[in-house]
């Protein structure tokens, strides 16, 4: 049980650590469908789950997955669900109704090679813009990355703590190497992590407006049967929930939604520095990815070139308040990714001139090594 | 008993909603959805405990009229959201209500599963034999041979029975009504809203913007009428051979056994997951 693993050292795999990270976060409700190399959360949370009165359901596929923890976290109980890629195509349709109706989630895919069933199950980031445009329609989400096992735990944490606070689907971006290394953590004391709850509403039912942003754009949220009958729907509604097509209405609700999330910049913009004081030359990496960067840099400094890192947690909304010192500090900047260059492009896109912008990409299913980076970050 | 309307319409229709509703003059829609409210009514439930979820499609507007935790979810997903609202929280009285191409065309992986869950949930199926709502194409219920705008030299394939579908899928009850039979529907959505288990309620309605008048069925009070002149009860429909039942409507109870409850088991998992920890 997750209360007896707390303060103590263990062997875990990055995707017991997502499992883990769920259940200190307080979610009782998982559904999700068996794919490689995402199964591990599903199973462990099939076991942990009903020990802490929580519920673990396998559903008949991942469009029923996602359509499920809405339905959970509808009746106020957090929710997960994970996949890898082709689970993750199947969900975007209700992926886009929880950004509309604005229910918190949390959805770990695990990227392996693709497209279709493509490379199972060799590690890949081929998903990264899937994540933040896979839904139809302009929306807003939070996608993260997670690059060990230790920030598994924590990043799964965050999420749900990001989905609560902001009402807002959150994505974790895990990839078959994070997922499956084994690595030594110790897991912190549970009641010093910090957990966030999406606010309930404070007002009798007859005042409550379902869909009135507070003073951060934020609704608060009634769960079904508290007494506070409401109406959730997929179709762009009004303050009270009711479909709408009136003009002023639809872009009020509109602009909220993004708004919402715009305000919450400094909060949701996660990354991390190595070395990068007196860089002259940066790795921008995330995911496993990083994990290579790391040593890269610190190669490259021994040899003599001043190289630092900055660690993209949180992927979208694009951490460009951080990207941006560095492009204009830097001569040039490597973004290696296994991919064909997904984050290249919107670094590219911060980039306008100040900097040197370098791709690396391996879409052949096999992972970026540290040699490798060294050898690109000395010849910058 | 007798219900006056007006107490119906006070109680349980949305103020604070606009009206008018979506539907077409004479649609079925309408009787269904004065049924279930009556069948709530006199069930007693409290407005608070009650979840209608629906799909996409004409039926599904349903919800957005009725006072109660309504939901109003994406194209055949209806039954998943509810199943996540199920398991998460088994004391509310979730009922599902959907139309045909919603139940059992995008929807018929989740409609079937869910009969073999077994969860404690209610499905309304207004059946049409037609996509209304995207202008009248063909969908898993309209007849062999008949015209829609996506058949229009006659429909080439065979039509799903809903309610045997549920029946062979694992459904706890289910059963049949037309819209002609408002007062059966009444009884037989109260009969599942109290079965313990998944229950089927598959309504044959009236389409006759969409369906009737391209297939020369004429308007709704003709609609009705064939529903009235077709009908036979599930007893006497055991009596007849399958020639005498070719284009009849059996209507009543199709099934009604007990089967463990997906919410129940589970408690026991918990119980056996706790037990095992135990013992580690
Ligand atoms: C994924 C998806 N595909 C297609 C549609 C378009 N669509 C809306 S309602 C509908 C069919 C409705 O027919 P039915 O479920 O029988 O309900 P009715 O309108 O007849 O009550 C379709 C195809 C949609 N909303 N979503
Ligand atoms: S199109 Fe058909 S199903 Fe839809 S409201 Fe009109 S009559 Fe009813």
């Amino acid at each position: 049980m997750i209360s007896d693993l707390e303060n103590k050292r263990l062997l875990l795999q990055g995707n017991e650590a997502v499992a883990y990270g769920a259940l200190a976060a307080g979610c009782r409700f998982f559904a999700g469908y068996p794919i490689t190399p995402a199964t591990e959360i599903s199973e462990l949370l099939a076991a942990e789950l009903p020990k802490v009165g929580g519920t673990f359901a396998q559903m008949e596929d991942e469009i029923a997955s996602m359509g499920a923890i809405i339905g959970a976290s509808l009746a106020g109980v957090k929710s997960m669900t994970a996949t890898s890629g082709p689970g993750f195509s199947l969900m975007q349709e209700n992926l886009g109704y929880a950004c509309v109706a604005e229910v918190p989630c949390v959805i770990v895919n695990v990227m392996r090679g693709g497209p279709s069933t493509g490379l199972p199950t060799c590690p890949s980031q081929g998903d990264v813009q899937m994540a933040r445009w896979g839904t139809h329609g302009d929306h807003p989400i939070i996608v993260l990355a997670t690059s060990s096992v230790e920030d598994s735990f924590s990043i799964t944490v965050k999420a749900f703590n990001l989905s609560e606070q902001f009402r807002v689907p959150v994505i974790i971006l895990s990839d078959e190497v994070v997922a499956h290394t084994r690595e030594c953590v110790q897991l912190p004391e549970l009641k010093r992590i910090r957990i966030v709850d999406r606010i309930r509403p404070s007002v009798p039912p007859d005042w409550y407006k379902p869909y009135e942003g507070d003073n951060r754009g934020v609704p608060h949220m009634a769960a079904f049967g508290d007494g506070y009958r409401h109406h959730v729907t997929g179709l762009i509604h009004d303050e009270h929930g009711f479909p709408t097509q009136k003009e002023n209405e639809v872009l009020h609700f509109q602009n909220r939604l993004t708004q919402k999330i715009t305000r919450g910049f400094p909060e949701i913009m996660m990354t991390r520095n190595f070395m990068l004081e007196d860089a002259e030359v940066a790795v921008i990496a995330y995911g496993s990815v990083a994990r290579s960067a790391y040593k890269a840099v610190e190669d490259a400094r021994k040899q003599g070139t001043k190289a630092g890192l900055l660690q993209l947690i949180t992927l979208f909304p694009f951490c460009r308040s951080q990207v941006t010192p560095v492009l204009e500090q830097c001569r040039a900047v490597l973004v290696p990714e296994m991919n064909m260059g997904q984050i290249s492009r919107e670094v590219q896109r911060v980039n306008q001139g100040k900097s040197i912008v370098v791709k690396h990409n391996r879409i052949d299913g096999n992972f970026i090594t540290p040699q490798e980076l060294y050898t690109q970050l000395v010849k910058l | 008993m007798t219900i006056p309307a007006q107490a119906i319409r006070h109680k349980y229709l949305r103020h604070n909603k606009k009206f008018p509703h979506v539907w077409c003059p004479g649609c079925g829609n309408g009787i269904v959805m004065a049924a279930l409210l009556r069948a709530i009514y006199r069930m007693e439930l409290s407005k608070d405990e009650i979840v209608l979820a629906s799909g996409i499609g004409c039926s599904s507007r349903m919800p957005t009229y009725t006072d109660f935790n309504t939901l109003h979810t994406t194209h055949g997903r209806a039954l998943t959201f509810a199943t996540g609202l199920k398991l998460a929280k088994p004391s509310l009285n979730v009922v599902t209500i959907m139309g045909d191409g919603d139940a059992t065309a995008i929807g018929g992986n989740h409609f079937i599963h869910a009969a073999r869950r077994n969860l404690n949930l209610t499905a309304i199926i207004v059946n049409n034999s037609i996509y209304g709502m995207t202008g009248g194409q063909y969908s898993p219920t309209t007849p062999f041979g008949s015209k829609s705008t996506t058949s229009l030299y006659g429909h080439i394939e065979h039509d799903f029975s809903i309610a045997e579908l549920a029946v062979t899928a694992g459904a706890s009850f289910v059963a049949r009504a037309t819209v002609y039979h408002a007062a059966l529907m009444d009884k037989l959505i109260e009969q599942a809203m109290r079965k313990r288990g998944f229950a089927v309620v598959e309504v044959i309605s009236n389409c006759h913007v969409q369906y009737g008048r391209r297939n020369k069925l004429g308007g709704a009070v003709e609609m009705l009428k064939t529903y009235r002149d077709n009908a036979v009860t599930v007893k006497k429909a055991e009596k007849l051979s399958a020639e005498e039942l070719a284009g009849k409507i059996t209507i009543g109870v199709l099934t009604d056994r007990e089967m463990p409850i997906s919410t129940e088991e589970y408690k026991k998992v918990r119980q056996r997951a706790n037990e095992a920890e135990g013992e580690l």
